[in-house]
């Protein structure tokens, strides 16, 4: 039996021999990974399998919080073997989603899933034959039951996913949550693109809400397989820009859930101050978004102190603002009446769930990656995570204005005591040359949660396989859970007060 | 009450009066001007993540471009991106700029499809559906009816139902997966119609051309009466594109 102390560990951005990680026997990986998953802390970063003479290579990324370190598991499973496994989803619920996704490319079967559908029905996936219209929903039979289908596209502007109910009246028994609209096959994508710029794009565009999340993590993957130490500036450039778009998508989510409770005079107000981030977004990189601001290996935007200037000016008036409006808005009792109590996760149910991120906070969960695997940025400003306790609507909906007061407390403390200077940093890099058999992975704190990308090379260093992992993925499930013994009527709330990613889970 | 008319008094006056003439900073990126400077026409093309540009002379497609600026930074005498947000036009070809031309994006007021002006001027209801699209274009168009930008003062409004819809407006590259969907909705649309494209990804693929997940085919049997370029578009770009179409 392999013993849990010679299992390799890594940190957050670094990058390590495939032949490094242990390859072991299904049932002794199966064994180890319930050992691991038993204390709280440890939750699942990525789970997925590649293509590897023949066979089937799998590896698991596990978060030990605790230690701040990834640990790394491996399993092989040959061609010639049975194509199915022990599903480790009986013990470890939160292992669901990628059993599901494993499944769905290659067409391994888990005894005893009890979930094994389609995840986002890929272009490469194992069964063509299941198709996005066919989905095998579950269903009842029953005379004084029934079901809503909503989507796949919605009343506004948003993105495209099925959602069916199976209602008793006006009261929701069953949520099922069907995805896969949104499919552009970005991991695959990813090992076609060959130049370092492409990648670096298509990275920005795997969710537009999360363009320096994504692509933070992305040109630090690469980094990490280059070998390539980059400047401390650009490292705390890129945490501002994350810490800014966390700002800013929090606000819009406020805005939208007063549109949901037709509280207008928030929805136009916490509107407006969205505007003034990104507008100060723009005035950095010249995209409100943050498209073409972080780049590998360097920027073309290095933050300076005369932006430092107009920063602190714009939160300050940002601030003054927001307090003001939240200090209603909070307080409003139709508001409170609206959200509080509805679509309650109890940390027992996020815990069991895997939810990360916001949704994982709302539930008293600490789930920060800013605290627990902190990167140069972080390590050198901490930031101090926060939770609620309750779990409800209300919980998503308090968070987000506490989160940003502490973004902002944060950026305040980098703009009070780190001192910008152009000459400090460099170009972006044209291309960067990755060492071969590596695996590297890179982890950060979005807005929603946990992003995670894992890349491998081949012997000649090209990019072998790619995962990329968005906090929706975990996240999903929780909303269905929220919506059990909710009047249909709450689903809009919950849903807005979640704002998880569409294209991010479809890839 | 009294807190409630604080709060707009402190906030003042947000929406734009004038959409047409905004002066945004550098270095936001619009339409792009390209000088007649010699260089490595070659280096010119291979810089480009999207295969925008070509050679010969030097030209570069909006409707292929992120808008990055990599080209501008590499050949910073060769191309320069102005802020100009008027970057839209009713005709594909248009979107193409020059090398040597500072003009306007052209859009042919006689191309307009019969019907179009005199039934939509004073007021046009939009579906938008995001086939594939990234959450940026979405976000941006869900801006563009906020209290700064106001598109609702023009009759212009999203609505929740293709029943209620003059046109489509598509965002992403068009998911094989949504193929169906679009081809739906646009079916469940009174004539006359409009079909709006918004975004790098809807008018040419953008970064994810030739994925074989995604299917372009619903393009290939209609004419298209907007294209608005970007990575996302800016919602000024957006609401003038629509303005110049309709009034």
């Amino acid at each position: 039996m392999v013993e849990l102390q010679n299992i390799l560990r890594i940190k957050n951005n670094q990058s390590v021999d495939l032949n490094a990680i242990a390859c072991l026997s299904y049932d002794e990986f199966y064994e180890l990974v319930l050992k691991i998953f038993e204390p709280e802390e440890n939750h699942c970063l990525t789970y997925f399998a590649y293509k590897k003479d023949g066979g089937l290579q799998f590896i698991m990324a596990i978060a030990d919080d605790k230690n701040q370190d990834i640990i790394l598991l491996s399993h092989l499973l040959k061609s010639g073997e049975k194509q199915e496994l022990k599903s480790l989803t009986e013990k470890v619920f939160a292992l669901h989603i990628f059993e599901r996704e494993i499944y769905e490319n290659f067409g391994i079967h888990f005894l005893n899933h009890p979930w094994l559908k389609p995840v986002r029905f890929a272009h490469n996936r194992a069964n063509k034959e299941l198709q996005v219209n066919n989905y095998p929903f579950y269903t009842i039979q029953s005379d004084e039951l029934h079901e809503v289908g909503v989507g796949p596209i919605h009343a506004g502007i948003i993105e495209p996913g099925h959602f069916r109910f199976i209602c008793n009246g006006e009261n929701v028994l069953h949520l099922e949550i069907q995805l896969g609209w949104q499919h552009r096959g970005v991991e695959q994508l990813f090992l076609e693109k060959k130049q370092l710029l492409q990648r670096n794009i298509l990275a920005e565009n795997i969710a537009g809400d999360t363009v320096i999340g994504h692509t933070t993590t992305f040109v630090q993957n690469m980094e990490a397989l280059a070998g390539l130490k980059i400047p401390e500036q650009t490292e705390v450039e890129r945490a501002l820009a994350m810490e800014l778009e966390r700002i800013a998508i929090h606000t819009g989510d406020i805005a939208a859930l007063c549109i949901d409770a037709a509280y207008h005079l928030g929805a136009n107000v916490f509107g407006i101050l969205r505007t003034a981030i990104i507008n100060f977004t723009q005035f950095w990189c010249g995209n409100r978004l943050g498209k073409s601001l972080v780049r590998a290996g360097g920027t073309h935007f290095p933050f300076t102190e005369d932006l430092k200037k107009e920063l602190l000016e714009v939160l300050l008036k940002y601030e003054k603002q927001f307090l003001e409006m939240a200090d209603l808005t909070y307080r409003l009792p139709s508001i409170q009446n609206r959200f509080d109590f509805v679509g309650k996760i109890t940390q027992n149910q996020a815990a069991l769930l895997g939810t990360v991120g916001l949704s994982a906070r709302m539930s008293n969960m600490v789930r920060d990656i800013r605290v627990t695997h902190p990167n140069a940025a972080f390590k050198k400003f901490p930031y101090e995570t926060i939770t609620v306790e309750n779990g409800d609507v209300f919980s998503r909906f308090i968070l987000r204005k506490k989160e940003i007061n502490q973004s902002i407390a944060w950026i305040r403390n980098l703009m009070d005591n780190y001192q910008f200077d152009a000459s400090q940093t460099e170009k972006p890099k044209a291309s960067l040359t990755l060492k071969p058999n590596k695996l590297a992975i890179s982890i950060n704190e979005a807005w929603r949660g946990e992003v995670c990308h894992c890349a491998i090379t081949d012997e000649k260093g090209e990019l072998k396989h790619y995962k990329v992992k968005d906090p929706s993925m975990h996240n999903w499930k929780a909303l269905e859970m929220s919506l059990r013994n909710v009047e249909i009527s709450d689903f809009p709330i919950n849903n807005k007060s979640y704002n998880l990613s569409y294209c991010g889970h479809d890839l | 009450m009294i807190k409630e008319a604080k709060v707009i008094i402190n906030n003042g006056r947000q929406y734009i009066p004038d959409l047409k003439n905004v002066k945004l900073r550098a270095p936001f990126r619009g339409r792009p001007v390209i000088s007649t400077a010699k260089v490595d026409e070659q280096a010119l093309v291979d810089v480009c993540p999207l295969k925008a540009i070509s050679a010969n002379p030097v030209r570069l497609d909006l409707g292929k471009c992120s808008f990055c600026g990599e080209c501008a930074f590499a050949f910073p005498e060769k191309i320069q991106f102005s802020q100009d947000y008027r970057t839209s036009s009713n005709i594909r070809e248009n979107l193409i700029v020059k090398e040597g031309e500072d003009n306007p994006i052209a859009f042919y007021k006689d191309k307009i499809r019969t019907g179009v002006r005199k039934t939509f001027s004073k007021s046009l209801k939009l579906r938008q559906i995001s086939a594939g699209g990234d959450n940026s274009c979405e976000n941006e168009l869900n801006a563009s009816g906020n209290a700064n930008f106001d598109m609702g003062r023009f009759g212009i409004e999203f609505v929740a139902s293709p029943r209620h819809a003059d046109g489509i407006v598509i965002t992403g590259p068009i998911t094989e997966n949504m193929a169906e969907a679009v081809q739906v909705c646009y079916d469940a649309m009174p004539s006359p119609k409009i079909i709006i494209l918004v975004g790098v990804d809807a008018i040419s693929g953008g970064i994810f051309a030739g994925s074989p997940a995604i299917n372009r085919s619903f393009l290939d049997k209609y004419e298209v009466d907007l294209y608005i370029p970007g990575n996302p578009a800016h919602p000024l770009t957006f609401i003038n594109a629509v303005l110049d179409l309709t009034r």
